[in-house]
């Protein structure tokens, strides 16, 4: 597969971003076994949960990834930790392939690639006081133990809180300020990477606010990398530089921030934007929002071709039958789409099959729109 | 469901087949004292009298030899103690009346007893009552079975004629059986009940703060209809599993005290005289009963489960 | 908004709980009304006291540790005083809430028709289990599920997050209330389909002339279908306008606050938000005089004294605020780059 490397590199869209590769996912599958049997369970059959996956994070970027529940999310993240392990496909740190490799050589990739959950509370131990959970990463980088504390203190001070925090104990706090904790653990290993789970959706709206502020000044300051996946699509605009909407296990466009939200190419991401109501009541009025119905089905059985084909208004035979490959458009903008909206029939002309595209993937080039 | 019946029908036998082997090892061979046929013989027995025993039951043949031939005698009904000669199956037949009516009444008892305890419990939860029903679960699960059978026997029984002291009145006889059983149903009852009453009161406990009880009141039920309907019913999942074990417990010969303190001759009794007396035989077949006891209710109570919580599903 | 007779008039409602660490005034004086037909939003943050609000107003906040004062008048019946058992048959009845997870809010081991079936007959015998059944497939059909008939043989977990929320709205509907009262209704559902959700509920207000009240923390949901908007903070009723007067005219700080700390889908947002420094207070110890002083960067010394909810703005007669800041002052105040927000004086966190 290292002759692809090349082609798969897209294009870095934004400013910010220096080029350089930092994390590459190639072809990657995750699926989880379902098993049944009478008296010794045999596999029956699989949730996709990620079904061949590609892109590629480079330095200095915060690249979105949303999509509604079941679409893998939070599945491809854990994959890219390896918490869950990655049932085929390739993931690259740096370079160096990690998808098979044993803990021992993860450990100092898992130093350079942090996690921060949803869930606050629940990724904090409630035994531990907020020294101990920050000494540990901190002893784990070398740091010396008699200086371990004062560097923890300079830790809970960046992410704005006080040096007389660290005696106490995870559930003396609120949760944005569990939230800062979990962020400062992250940072304690001088990590390259922070994978961030839902980080702000379960906090209230100004805590919200001010965690994806500290966010940003964190990122200038320590040179990080963010993969930010959330279900908001106005935070995930407001964060990144690149998007990604997933569904079903699938990428569905992979777009310049901005660009994503001026010009959808994929339906299902114009069908999530407009569901999204504006916080600016006379903007809201002169929308004009189609609604899908239906859900997001169950990933045990997923649709043929096209995943989203049942939902999709623009939806033809060949979506039905044939998945579309990812397409690309100019200015590193993809989308994975029979019927693209959003671009004319010159860029449909000069677009072509990206690498990333799934293997399973139909070879046809998208129509142009009729409209 | 057939999947779940084959699927528990396979889980008892490797079960049963486990247990047997590892009570025949513990029971047969490494039985203190070596060679049973020696207990067998008497004190008196010359050696070619140990021997002749020995040959006669078998003792000289391989381990695995004697394990089936053990079994196949349990399962034919062609055991026999070595002790006192007696038919292993006939006892435990004989047996098995009395710890079935001591078993399953105390079950019933404790089952529906613990409920109203535990519920009362836990809707004044905090008060008084909670406090005197705290203070009363403690005692009894503190309360050992034979002081207190003793004390019943003793004050009950003995002193003011109640009930009658001892022994155990077939079924056919139905108001003489109950009478008789009533002191062993409420001895054996009181320990269950404090446990089970207990554990109920927690666990109403958290469902009370259940989203879905509070619909249910916003619905417009009353305290009463929220309570039965939604909470209690919500609640029973962990006593009625404990119920299942305990139950198969005590039918396996479980309740060896309370059989005893009140001469009640079943399976637990019959296994009280077993140890005393070496009965390595009919110890092993009653170990089995256990076992094959536990691992039957166990299915039950899966079945059950899957009756009170739609969400589970009979693998 | 119709004119008329109030549906429900709530008036300096008071909810505190004696704890073991003290008095916790979750509501603290709460006065308003809502129409027929009408859409009221309870914005507020966690700890603000909207929903026990609004489970006051259902009288589900009552225990032993509850200390309850005020009015709300219903009809001819006032709330707070009424028995339990008016307040049973008002629940579910004249007053139905949907909450915020359908997961949970759903019991586990009954079929959905059971539990709809379930309300209708509470609240009237007379009605048969044939008659009830027939009625709660009306009401999924009309909530748009499929196959209501079938359905209705169905246990909550075999249904997604989105129709079981349409299953709770139905079982609200079953008995034609007056008020419903939405507790996050769309908070726990995906984007697709709280937009879904929310058309149900804009699809309501035209059939029935029901009045809603809409709680959430969610902005963009309010613009979306509110009417009027009431702001919570710490207990209190710190703004009440129509929507347009909120967010185009808002007058008190911790509104600018809230407006400046959320990020737009349609358009780009400034790197660094205006966000509202520090967290909000405790219930325990609230501060003395404005609520939001301590995180205020307007603040002044007449802010130690509590201002009164009143009409500020003369050529605004119905939009009520509590800030002491003169209108004028406020209008230029707000205004943060090229937005509504809350200026910060210096970063103040934690």
């Amino acid at each position: 597969m290292s002759g692809e490397d090349a082609a798969l590199r897209v294009p870095a869209s934004a400013a910010e971003t220096n080029g350089t590769a930092l994390l590459e996912v190639e072809h990657l599958r995750v699926l989880f076994p379902i098993k049944q049997g009478l008296l010794i369970d045999r596999t029956i059959g699989h949730v996709h949960a990620v079904d061949d996956v590609s892109f590629v994070l480079h330095e200095g970027e915060t690249l979105g990834i949303v999509g509604e529940s079941g679409c893998g999310k939070t599945t491809l993240i854990r994959a890219l930790v390896r918490l869950t392990h990655a049932t085929a496909g390739a993931i690259r740190f740096r370079g160096a392939d990690i998808t098979a490799a044993s803990q021992k050589q993860l450990r100092p990739v898992r130093r350079e690639m942090q996690m921060v959950f949803q869930d606050p509370q629940a990724s904090l131990n409630p035994r531990k006081r907020i020294s101990q959970i920050l000494g540990s990463p901190l002893r784990l980088r070398g740091v010396p133990r008699a200086q371990t504390e004062g560097r923890a203190r300079d830790l809970l001070t960046r992410v704005g809180m006080y040096g007389e925090h660290l005696n106490r104990f995870p559930h003396e706090f609120s949760g944005g300020q569990r939230q800062r904790i979990g962020i400062a653990r992250a940072l304690a290993v001088d990590p390259k990477l922070i994978l961030l789970d839902e980080p702000v959706s379960a906090l209230d709206v100004s805590i919200q606010a001010q965690v994806i502020n500290l966010l940003e000044e964190l990122q200038g300051e320590f040179q990080l990398s963010y993969i930010f996946v959330a279900h908001d699509l106005s935070v995930v605009r407001h964060v990144s530089d690149r998007i990604i909407v997933m569904y079903l296990g699938k990428l569905m466009e992979v777009s310049p921030a901005r660009e994503l939200y001026e010009k959808p190419i994929h339906p299902y991401t114009t069908a999530l934007l407009a569901s999204i109501p504006i916080p600016d009541p006379k903007e809201n009025r002169k929308r004009d929002r189609p609604l899908v119905g239906g859900e997001p089905p169950n990933p045990v059985n997923p649709p043929s071709g096209c995943r989203f084909h049942p939902r999709c208004p623009r939806a033809t035979a060949i979506c039905r039958e044939v998945e579309p490959p990812l397409t690309e458009y100019a200015g590193g903008h993809l989308a994975a789409c029979h019927h693209p909206q959003n671009v004319s029939a010159e860029e449909i002309a000069a677009s072509r099959r990206s690498a990333a595209s799934p293997l399973a993937a139909g070879e046809e080039t998208p129509a142009a729109d009729p409209a | 469901m057939a999947r779940f019946l084959v699927r528990r029908l396979a889980v008892m036998v490797g079960m049963l087949f486990a247990i047997s082997l590892v009570t025949f090892l513990l029971f047969i061979v490494a039985l203190p004292g070596g060679n049973p046929a020696g207990m067998l013989a008497g004190r008196l027995a010359t050696p070619a009298e140990v021997h002749l025993i020995s040959v006669h039951y078998g003792f000289d043949k391989p381990i695995w030899v004697q394990y089936f031939r053990t079994m196949e005698h349990i399962f034919d009904g062609t055991s026999y103690s070595y002790q006192s000669g007696f038919n292993v199956l006939s006892e435990i037949e004989a047996g098995l009346p009395t710890t079935l009516s001591l078993a399953l009444g105390a079950g019933v008892i404790w089952f529906l007893t613990s409920i109203v305890v535990g519920t009362l419990a836990a809707i004044k939860a905090g008060r008084y009552t909670d406090r005197v029903l705290t203070v009363l679960s403690m005692i009894g699960v503190s309360m050992p079975v034979f002081f207190l059978g003793a004390i019943l026997i003793y004050y009950a029984g003995y002193k003011a004629s109640l009930i009658p002291i001892s022994g155990y009145v077939p079924l056919s006889n139905p108001a003489d059986w109950l009478w008789h059983l009533i002191a062993p149903w409420f001895t054996l009852s009181v320990l269950f009940i404090g446990i089970y009453s207990r554990i109920l009161r927690s666990t109403i406990l958290d469902t009370i703060n259940e989203d879905f009880v509070r619909t249910a009141r916003a619905k417009g039920l009353s305290q009463r209809q929220v309570l039965l309907r939604h909470i209690l019913r919500n609640s029973l999942v962990p006593i009625v599993s404990l119920w299942g074990l305990d139950l198969a417990q005590v039918i396996g010969g479980g309740a060896i005290l309370t059989e005893s303190v009140y001469s009640l001759h079943g399976v637990g009794y019959l296994a009280y005289q077993s140890v005393q007396h070496f009965d390595t035989v009919t110890l092993l077949s009653i170990v089995m009963l256990t076992a094959f006891c536990v691992v039957l209710l166990g299915a039950i109570v899966e079945v059950l489960y899957a009756f009170l919580d739609p969400r589970i599903r009979l693998q | 908004m119709s004119a008329g007779a109030p549906l429900l008039e709530v008036d300096d409602l008071r909810v505190s709980f004696a704890t073991e660490d003290g008095l916790v005034r979750a509501v603290d004086g709460v006065s308003f009304t809502i129409s027929p037909g009408e859409v009221l939003a309870i914005v507020g943050e966690s700890g603000s006291g909207k929903s026990v609000m609004a489970m006051t107003l259902m009288g589900l906040t009552r225990g032993p540790n509850a200390r309850i004062a005020g009015r709300a008048t219903l009809g001819a019946v006032e709330l707070v005083s009424a028995s339990e058992r008016d307040l049973q048959r008002i629940r579910g009845a004249s007053i139905a809430m949907v909450f915020q997870d359908p997961m949970s809010s759903l019991n586990p081991v009954y079929r959905i028709g059971r539990q709809i079936v379930e309300q209708i007959r509470v609240h009237d015998r007379s009605v048969s289990k044939q008659e009830a059944s027939a009625r709660a497939v009306e009401l999924l059909a009309r909530v748009g599920i499929p196959h209501a008939e079938r359905r209705l043989q169905s246990y909550p977990h075999e249904f997604s997050g989105g129709m079981r929320q349409r299953v709770m709205i139905a079982m609200a509907l079953s008995c034609s209330p007056r008020l419903l009262i939405a507790d996050e209704p769309t908070t726990a559902l995906d984007v697709t389909v709280q937009a879904q959700i929310l058309e149900e509920l804009r699809v309501l207000r035209q059939q029935s002339d029901a009045g809603i009240i809409l709680i959430t923390h969610d902005l963009a949901v309010v613009a979306d279908i509110a009417d009027r908007v009431i702001v919570m903070y710490a207990g209190r009723v710190v703004e009440h306008g129509t929507l347009d007067e909120l967010f185009y005219d808002p007058q008190h700080p911790y509104t600018w606050g809230l407006l400046g700390s959320i990020t737009r889908v349609d358009r780009d947002t400034s790197t660094m938000l205006p966000a509202i420094p520090g967290m909000p207070p405790s219930l325990l110890r609230t501060p003395q005089g404005c609520h939001f002083r301590p995180r205020c960067p307007h603040a002044f010394a007449k802010c130690m004294d509590v201002p009164e909810l009143s009409a500020r703005a003369p050529d605004a007669p119905g939009h009520l605020d509590r800030c002491w800041l003169e209108v004028e002052q406020k209008r230029k105040l707000r205004v943060v780059g090229d937005q509504i927000g809350l200026a910060s004086s210096e970063p103040v966190i934690s």
